[in-house]
């Protein structure tokens, strides 16, 4: 109603309330500034004059190997601290326009907060940090978060909420490993994964869809059931099988010629196994037929307004029947990644929440494909930081670093409301 | 659409005193319909389904089964002793042990064990059980639980007390703890509508990691000990515990808090409130009532109950001590007993003891015949979706489901040819 | 194409919406269907467009049988709709609106853009639309998405078309731009059936009319029947007039509403700068075409929203910045537009909703415990004195039919004392009955000597309740007027035509009758449509 008094300018609108203006909100300008200042001077006043911090990037070129560069410490910092006090002077100019900052701003400050953060934790250790291998790291264990991002997305914007992602990367991991140890193939693994993680969907699908079951029961259920099932099988039919099921096997890591050799980026993006390289045209093609397809049309209508599309003759049901089922075989191959990506055996509840942080990631991210990786490589980053970090013996609780991405989430779901929004009809049973 | 809609449930309504066939039949559907069959039938499955996990794993079954047709007798002697053994060694832990009854109070020593083993349950479940009928969806319990013990347990090992006030403070320290990290999720959807159900699971880990800090502290850790534990708890704060069986003072405790929720939810205007606020938060926001409110208060109580969840485990289990996994699975194992005991007191009650009881004689039935005690997460998630989804039920014993049967019939009708589909 | 309905039935449950209708729309002929709310008219038509299977009767177009397992076979047989509530996307662009179902597509399913953009803009042209393909659907004024819908119908090549209510969201001048595309479409040899309840509308554009009256046919009229005839058709019985009410005996003045402006976060502005007082005794209409602010206007007068200037004083209190709580507890009471939405929880016991904003406070509550005698005596009293139709106390409202359900909230609301009674759409969907009964309640509330404010689109309604109307245009009161003002005077301004410039126009067209808009009788509720909605 009111959407509609707003939006009803029929005739010419008359410049009517100019005396009444909408308040701005301040928020983000004012969080990032407070986390400029805050950093300025944490890490610059801690950071002694003359302290250097060393730095190690692997070039990508075969002779160059992995030079260190040293940087004054005090100086970086204050000058990467400058960085981020610019950027949040724009985000004041762009508040006080009403206008929208870029994707690019959060992004941007964030890696220069994290950077000086670092040249800050390893400063007159004499250690360096070893920046590719703490970026390749980082994507890697980024991957099975971003599978589980787009498996929400697909089914969030059809109008089914999955919070069954962590059971579908369980599940996945648990046929990959028993396929591809069985078999002694991991690419036979590493396609039954989504075997798995689909039939998880179709569970979620059955129940939600056809039953009408909240989508959120069903997704802590189906957690739960997959998560014994998984271990019961484990404890038993794994366990008296060792010969068979409990050698891990492990995907070939695939350096793409040329491309690898790129400097500083190469290494990191191109020296990695197929189950990376399936998550790069996965992001991709989902960004692309999510908005720009007569499938994504079509099953975000069902997400939207399944009413209205079920006038135009489109199977809402079905339609959320298959793409939930997809979304599962999504998340099941990113739990391929446990075993035969990472080449090890099989685990009880080796996901350990990374489900979770995929659903979180998905709304950091907006719904939205792009969105979803940026977040889902913010996580992977924190995860691998703390390991990085664990390493060089930074003064911080290596448990208060891996506390950072949740309450970063945290965060962000409260600060983010209001400014991106979910499909309207997610949730919600349609009994056309 | 909307009159198309409603028109029909006027109508139907204003016919209805004319349309009552016999008392008789009625009752008879309720019966069929009632959630109680539902539940017993759910439960029937689910312990369908883990007999043939049971029977998957088992190696005489595989064994007998190579030569199935040649001697059958083998295979089914071999089915019947896998599934008997699994399910009466389950039994025998949960409710009384045939074999060593010497006396009549340890006859039913296991189900003591299966009371003490739901209490957590209880106290975790009737606090998710208000949010979901506040329509709030608290996946938070387990961090609710982590936090309760660290300040329970704190108190129970560094303070040193006189009995009474000693176990009285553990446990305002378990409701307080609880009750702060319930309020966090509960402010920040108030102000800033945060959702719910992600700030909860992210808060889970953050407790957990931050019970992880704590744990290397000084202050924290056993004197001497190299693991991540803390002293044990005075026995000045331990719970009393009854006749010398496994249930003491904590059940006495679930099923006050039990009547009190009841107390809570349906007779004071608070309760009142959080119902309306559940039910339909325009109207309620209509009539007056601040939905902010309600649903800080809905995460206060709620964690403050899975807060008192950890006393069963510092306050009366064999440890009495933190340690990382002081909540264990509590906090989700919860979720599902509120869900079947469809979120009332009553029934978070019976559904807290049906899953003691399957976790007491878990452990007995993993120990006599190896079956792991995982299968009893399979029979919990099993029972859960069924109930939630009673059309299934209905379909899978073809049971008469007029409802469903209504639709099918608009939906053939529709199609034409979309009778197979059916289940 | 020549569409006939034969026999057609419908059940819900033991209810038949629909029975055994007999209907012939031949090709290019505008066909009205007549009838009041919940008479069976978009269940016959949801039947016609595959999205109820009908339990009896075929459907034949062009004399061949057809039948529809779907809206999809529907429209492939030439058949569009626009339904009342538009089955639009809003976040879809209006080309991706019209494609939706049919989409062109290039390699890889990936939609072809430029060409459904084309499609919009061929159909848009040909009949002068003025639609940017481009646009969000949801930045759409309403009448624009309403022709977002024909658009959609006629890109399947329909050649039946259905408009549903398709006038209630307009305001009179939309209207008559949406009837000269009817007759366009006519022209170009398109069937259509429009389905309404208003009289004038179909006197206006209809070649044949055909009423509907609880599932059944009860007659079918040509155009030039007159206005009398068709309401007594469609009411089922004489036409009486409004409801009795003595003329009212304003005392003090007791709301005083100055400067109102509410600006919503988007910057638009739905409250704008809006003005009133209303007197003990006295009731207000606010007439409006949906969607005018008339919805925050009452939000904010209950507190649920808070303007963004103005104020609002009751018997000398500032209400302006007040919760919802203190406006209540000071003697307010509410009836929202949407009952089911804001006024009754549908789970709750009938008892419970009888409390629903009382329950805090004695005799239903003490020290925070509720008095469960207390309310369920409440409840006994209120069921008697407002005529609840139910089995007891305990029944879930939601159960109840939606004239009883009403009353419930209408027995709530008139329980205490009041220093404010507002309603909104009070009557909304309801059966002639209750409508009847719970406007004698509004003028009883008003002769007790409470000030008393009324929202309603239905200008019948209006004029049978108020003492001064006040109408509402784009979130301003375009004037506040007599209660004996005329029909299409009220009309432009519902349009945003000023009082005086209104008065003018109505008084030439008066010199030449014929017009539409001149075609209701000059004054007073003497007009015979009131008898739809006494």
């Amino acid at each position: 109603m009111s959407t509609m008094t707003a939006t009803a300018p029929a005739v010419p609108a008359t410049p009517a309330a100019h005396h009444v203006a909408v308040p701005i909100s301040w928020k983000a300008p004012v969080a990032y500034t407070v986390l400029a200042v805050g950093g300025l001077l944490g890490f610059g006043l801690s950071a002694e004059a003359g302290e250097t911090s060393l730095i190690s990037i692997a070039t990508g070129a075969p002779g160059l190997g992995s030079p260190s560069f040293e940087l004054p410490t005090l100086a970086s910092v204050i000058v990467l601290g400058l960085i981020q006090l610019a950027l949040a002077g724009w985000a004041w100019r762009r508040a006080s326009q009403r206008a929208k900052a870029g994707i690019w701003l959060p992004a941007v400050f964030g890696v220069a907060l994290v950077i000086s953060f670092l040249l800050w934790a390893v400063a007159g250790r004499g250690y360096a940090i070893q920046f590719t291998s703490l970026l390749s790291g980082a994507l890697f264990l980024s991957v099975p978060l971003v599978f589980g991002a787009l498996a929400g997305c697909v089914c969030e914007h059809v109008g089914v909420i999955n919070v069954a992602i962590e059971g579908q990367l369980l599940a996945g991991a648990f046929l990959a490993a028993v396929v591809g140890s069985a078999t002694g193939n991991p690419w036979l693994g590493l396609i039954c994964a989504p075997l798995a993680g689909a039939l998880v969907g179709a569970l979620l699908a059955l129940f939600a869809v056809r039953y009408w079951v909240d989508h959120i029961i069903v997704g802590i259920v189906l957690n739960v059931l997959v998560t014994g099932l998984t271990s019961y099988l484990f404890s038993t039919v794994l366990s008296n099988n060792t010969a068979v099921f409990s050698n891990p096997t492990q995907l070939p890591r695939w350096p793409i010629p040329l491309l690898s050799q790129i400097p500083v980026l190469g290494p990191v993006l191109f020296d990695q196994n197929v189950l990376v390289y399936l998550m790069y045209i996965a992001v991709a093609a989902f960004h692309v037929m999510l908005f720009k397809s007569r499938w994504g049309l079509r099953m975000r209508a069902c997400g939207e307004h399944p009413k209205a599309a079920d006038t135009v003759g489109i199977k809402v049901n079905a339609t959320r029947i298959r793409n939930t089922i997809l979304g599962g075989a999504v998340a099941g191959l990113g739990g391929a990644y446990f075993t035969v990506a990472a080449g090890l055996a099989f685990g009880k509840e080796m996901s350990a929440g990374r489900g979770f942080i995929a659903l979180a990631a998905m709304i950091l991210g907006g719904w939205k494909p792009k969105g979803a990786i940026l977040a889902a490589l913010l996580f992977g980053f924190a995860d691998n930081l703390q390991n990085a970090l664990g390493v060089v013996g930074v003064a911080i609780p290596s448990q208060f670093m891996l506390m950072a991405p949740y309450l970063v989430t945290v965060f962000a779901v409260a600060g983010l409301v209001g400014r991106v929004r979910a499909p309207a009809a997610e949730g919600v049973a349609y009994k056309g | 659409m909307t009159t198309a809609a409603e028109t029909p449930a006027v109508r139907a309504a204003a016919n209805k005193p004319s349309d009552q066939p016999s008392r008789f039949r009625g009752a008879l559907a309720k019966a069929f319909n009632g959630s109680v069959a539902t539940s017993v039938l759910a439960v029937v499955v689910a312990l369908v389904v883990g007999a043939i996990l049971i029977l998957a794993a088992d190696r005489d079954v595989q064994r007998s089964a190579a030569y199935l047709f040649a001697r059958p007798g083998d295979f089914f002697g071999a089915v019947w002793d896998a599934v008997a053994g699994a399910y009466s060694a389950l039994f025998q832990g949960a409710v009384f042990n045939i074999s060593s009854s010497y006396t009549v109070g340890q006859f039913f020593n296991p189900l003591w064990d299966t009371i003490a083993m739901s209490v957590p349950l209880i106290f975790a479940g009737l606090g998710l059980g208000i949010g979901f009928r506040a329509g709030l969806f608290n996946i938070g319990a387990q961090g609710q639980i982590v936090f309760g013990a660290i300040l329970c347990g704190y108190i129970g090992f560094s303070w040193h007390l006189p009995v009474g006030l000693h176990l009285l403070l553990c446990l305002l320290g378990a409701v307080v703890g609880g009750a702060v990290w319930g309020f966090i999720p509960g402010f920040l959807k108030a102000k800033t509508g945060a959702n719910e159900v992600i700030v909860t699971i992210m808060l889970n880990s953050v407790a957990g990691f931050f019970l992880g800090w704590l744990l290397t502290l000084a202050a924290f850790r056993k004197p001497g000990s190299n693991n991540p534990v803390s002293p044990a708890v005075d026995a000045t704060a331990r719970f009393p515990s009854f006749f010398g069986t496994a249930v003491n003072l904590g059940f006495v405790l679930a099923a006050a808090a039990a009547v009190g929720v009841w107390w809570l939810m349906e007779r004071s205007t608070l309760g009142f409130r959080i119902r309306a606020v559940g039910a339909n938060q325009d109207a309620a926001r209509t009539a007056g009532m601040s939905v902010a409110a309600s649903t800080v208060w809905v995460m206060v109580i709620a964690g403050a109950l899975a807060g008192l969840a950890a006393t069963s485990q510092l306050l009366a289990s064999p440890e009495q001590q933190l340690n990382a996994d002081i909540a264990g699975t509590f906090g989700f194992d919860a979720i599902t007993v509120a869900l079947l005991g469809r979120s009332r007191p009553l029934g978070t009650v019976l559904a807290g003891l049906l899953f003691g009881g399957l976790r007491a004689g878990g452990y007995l039935m993993q120990a006599s015949t190896g079956t792991p005690i995982d299968v009893i997460l399979v029979l919990q998630s099993v029972i859960v979706l069924l109930i939630a989804a009673p059309p299934l039920v209905k379909a899978i014993f073809r049971l008469p489901d007029p409802e469903r049967r209504r639709q099918k019939e608009s939906k053939r009708a529709k199609s034409g040819l979309a009778a197979e589909v059916a289940a | 194409m020549r569409l006939e309905l034969r026999q057609i039935t419908k059940r819900f449950g033991s209810f038949v919406a629909n029975d055994a209708i007999d209907l012939v729309v031949e090709p290019g002929q505008i066909h009205a269907l007549l009838g009041e709310n919940g008479a069976g008219k978009s269940t016959l038509m949801n039947v016609l467009f595959g999205l109820y299977a009908a339990d009896g009767g075929e459907i034949l177009l062009d004399g061949q049988p057809v039948r529809f397992s779907g809206p999809g076979e529907a429209m492939a047989a030439g058949i569009g709709m626009v339904h009342q509530h538009f089955m639009l996307v809003p976040v879809f662009s209006v080309a991706e609106n019209v494609a939706m179902g049919h989409e062109p597509a290039k390699a890889l399913g990936l939609i072809d853009l430029p060409k459904s953009r084309a499609l919009v803009k061929e159909i848009s042209e040909r009949f002068h639309f003025d639609v940017d393909p481009d646009a969000m659907v949801e930045d759409l004024p309403v009448g624009a998405q309403q022709r977002v819908e024909i658009i959609k119908a006629l890109s399947r090549q329909a050649k039946i078309l259905i408009l549903d209510e398709p006038t209630a969201v307009l305001t009179p001048q939309e209207t008559d731009e949406l009837m000269a595309i009817m007759r366009q479409l006519k022209a170009a040899g398109t069937s259509i059936v429009f389905i309404t309840h208003k009289l004038r509308e179909v006197q206006a554009v209809a070649d044949a009319i055909t009423v509907i009256r609880l599932g059944k046919v009860v007659g079918s009229a040509a155009p030039t029947a007159s206005q009398t005839e068709l309401a007594s058709l469609m009411v089922g019985r004489s036409v009486g007039l409004g409801v009795a009410k003595a003329p009212a005996e304003p005392g003090p003045k007791a709301l005083e509403v100055s400067d109102l402006s509410l600006v919503e976060p988007s910057g638009l502005t739905s409250l704008d700068d809006v003005s009133f007082a209303v007197a003990r005794g006295e009731i207000l209409a606010v007439a409006g075409v949906q969607g005018n602010g008339q919805t925050e206007l009452t939000q904010v007068l209950l507190g649920l929203r808070h303007p963004t200037a103005g104020s609002i004083r009751l018997d000398g209190r500032e209400l302006a910045g007040l919760s919802v709580r203190e406006v209540l507890d000071y003697g307010v009471g509410f009836v929202p537009e949407d009952r089911s939405k804001d006024g009754m929880v549908a789970s709750f016991t009938i008892a419970e909703n009888l409390v629903l904003d009382q329950v805090s406070a004695a005799p239903f509550s003490k020290a925070g415990a509720l008095d469960i005698g207390a309310i369920a005596d409440n409840a006994s009293r209120q069921i008697e004195q407002f005529d609840v139709r139910t089995r007891g106390v305990d029944t879930p409202i939601g159960t109840l039919s939606g004239g009883n359900q009403q009353k419930v909230v209408l027995a709530r609301e008139l329980s205490r004392d009041l220093r404010l009674f507002i309603a909104s759409q009070p009557t909304r969907g309801l059966d002639v009955g209750s409508i009847e009964f719970i406007h004698a309640r509004i003028v009883e509330e008003r002769d007790k000597g409470t000030p008393v404010v009324i929202v309603s689109t239905e200008l019948d309604e209006v004029l049978a309740l108020a003492d001064r109307i006040a109408v509402m245009y784009r979130g301003r009161f375009t004037g506040i007027v007599p209660p004996d003002t005329p029909r299409d005077v009220l009309g432009l301004m519902m349009a945003g035509v000023p009082y005086e410039e209104a008065l003018a126009e109505h008084k030439a067209h008066a010199a030449t009758p014929g017009a539409l808009a001149a075609g209701a009788a000059p004054a007073v509720p003497a007009d015979p449509e009131e008898g739809a909605r006494p």
